[in-house]
């Protein structure tokens, strides 16, 4: 096993995410198995081969330092479970 | 410093851009707008959205490389930097981290206290900040996501530093560097220009670096200053405990003086980071490079030597004049219509300047322009005004917007240098004065500096004061 049941809680607290103590033998199966596929990956010779960032060989998409139209703070804000005052309204942070 | 702690400073600098756009989107970054009002889905990180890169952002952000004395990668990527937190809508920002472009530059400081000094710079790399929370509400918090997405440029250095002060006159060159470039405004009011500080001490002579902690967003250098003197002071008593420091993120309040800490890093650490596939590699060419290059305005502290080695002007006038780019220009303006850079020098730091503060403006805003100012000294050197009269004339340029010509004739300030005018003027202080001229005759000459005082005083100031000189000297003998 590459992964252990403390990796998949990690990564599962990490992303917010709960998992209930059933799941958890399952997922981690599952990871490693994912996992084990990809290492295959490994046993070929990439040696001479640059690494590659992106799936498309192209480079350089840009945009022109202009300004365009924003959407508006109605819109901006209509899928926010809550909002005031022109503002997304979350729970309390404390920092 | 402590004799028994050596203190070592590394500085991660955000710089906030002037570009018109955000740095994946076409979003004003205008300050102080509505709250939301300058987003749109890509801002907002609404599902589907593509972030574009604004070439701009590359752009400034070569600029800064080479500024630094940074190596401009050919290649370079972007990457997300994965965490929650409510003013990163995405859970995730858009940064560079393997493959940043640029790295291994270095800036020069200097310090009353250790002298002069390279100060390494690991890296620059390009990101987009985070919305910004407003803490109003007793049981909530708001969001306001103008600020998301404007583009940033995080710059690190090395752990070179070795006090307050060096920490110091690194961000102050730097601070002026981004200025000078027009790349950032450098507001730290606004949070422009923010630092956070990585901060640890050693027993003198060990390599390993202490255990540090970071000082996060620092938003003056009065404080930066503050909080890494109390950030030392602290360390040195919990080592002095026989404790150990711990790595932390701590938070300084200017108003108490004091730090406290803010979260621990330990998990928030694990940032996942990997290469955004929204966002296209960049290649920035070796043309792109020297384009960019040629650019470039000279620097301050290449303008600092210069006004030393060519113009002749002492250190002190040299780096006053050479520490904002707008005065610098003004500066530069003047000399090159009046060839005389240490009168020049004189006028800018002294009139210029004094009337600018006092009036609070800044030079942009000054009615006096070189031209004007260039008019006024050229009067004084073919002797139609007096160096004395030349304020007054400065003066009524200022409130006035006119030539210098216009005011001598408007106002009548036209230096006397008719031999027959100033004759009639010494003949009637002669005869005002008989006590003070037989004292004179009588061989003390000093009362010469009287006698001139009292022409050029008759004369409002006009008289030629050499001629007033010389047909003094014939009367009195």
């Amino acid at each position: 096993m590459k992964i252990s049941q403390k990796d998949v809680e990690h990564v599962a607290r990490l992303a917010r995410l709960t998992i209930a103590a059933e799941e958890l033998e399952t997922l981690t199966g599952q990871m490693d198995a994912i996992l084990g596929y990809v290492d295959k990956l490994n046993e070929l010779d990439t040696e001479a081969i640059e690494p590659m960032a992106h799936a498309v060989p192209m480079a350089n998409a840009f945009r022109a330092d202009e300004v365009k139209p924003a959407m508006g703070i109605e819109r901006a804000l209509q899928n926010a479970p809550v909002s005031g005052d022109e503002c997304f309204t979350v729970p309390k942070v404390i920092e | 410093m402590n004799s028994r702690y050596e203190v070592v400073i590394g500085l991660e600098v955000h710089v906030q851009l002037t570009t018109k756009t955000k740095i994946f989107c076409g979003c004003s970054t205008e300050f102080g707008q509505s709250p939301n009002s300058q987003t749109c889905p890509v801002c907002l990180g609404l599902p589907g959205a593509l972030p574009v890169l604004n070439q701009q952002v590359v752009e400034n952000a070569i600029k800064a490389g080479l500024a630094t004395n940074c190596q401009i990668a050919p290649h370079s990527i972007f990457a997300r930097k994965n965490y929650f937190y409510p003013d990163l809508p995405k859970g995730y920002q858009i940064s560079q981290f393997e493959l940043p472009i640029c790295e291994h530059g270095w800036i020069d400081i200097e310090t009353a206290e250790l002298g002069k000094k390279r100060v390494g710079i690991t890296r620059i790399h390009m990101e987009e900040d985070a919305g910004k929370l407003l803490h109003n509400e007793v049981d909530s918090s708001a969001v306001d996501l103008n600020r998301a997405c404007t583009p940033l440029l995080e710059v690190v250095s090395e752990p070179d530093m070795r006090s307050s002060d060096e920490a110091i006159a690194y961000l102050r060159q730097l601070h002026q560097i981004v200025v000078y470039l027009g790349i950032c405004n450098g507001n730290l009011d606004e949070g422009s220009f923010r630092c956070d500080a990585n901060v640890s001490i050693r027993p003198w002579g060990q390599t390993e670096l202490g255990t540090r902690a970071e000082l996060k967003n620092l938003n003056s250098f009065r404080f930066i200053k503050q909080a890494i003197e109390y950030e030392v002071e602290r360390q040195i008593d919990v080592i002095e405990d026989g404790d150990e420091v711990v790595q932390e993120t701590r938070l300084f309040d200017p108003d108490r003086g004091v730090s406290r800490s803010m979260r621990s890093k330990e998990e928030a650490h694990d940032y996942r980071y990997f290469p955004d596939p929204d966002l296209l590699p960049l290649q920035v060419s070796a043309d792109w490079v020297t384009r960019v290059r040629d650019s470039l305005p000279e620097l301050p502290l290449v303008k600092l030597q210069r006004y030393q080695d060519e113009m002749g002007l002492p250190a002190y006038d040299a780096g006053v004049l050479s520490a904002e780019r707008p005065v610098a220009e003004y500066f530069e303006g003047l000399v090159a219509l009046y060839n005389n850079p240490k009168v020049c020098s004189n006028w800018v730091m002294g009139e210029i300047l004094g009337a600018l503060k006092d009036k609070n403006l800044g030079i942009e805003d000054c009615p006096v322009s070189p031209e004007l100012l260039a008019g006024i000294l050229q009067r004084i050197d073919d002797k139609t005004i007096s160096g004395k009269i030349a304020k007054t004339v400065f003066e009524e340029v200022w409130q006035s917007g006119k030539s210098a010509d216009q005011v001598i004739e408007d106002k009548g300030l036209k230096q006397v240098s008719d031999s027959g005018a100033i004759e009639a003027i010494v003949d009637e202080v002669i005869a005002a004065n008989p006590g003070p001229v037989a004292e004179y005759r009588g061989g003390k000459e000093k009362l010469m500096g009287f006698f001139v005082g009292q022409v050029m005083k008759a004369s409002k100031g006009k008289a030629n004061p050499g001629m007033a000189n010389q047909l003094l000297k014939q009367k009195l003998s």
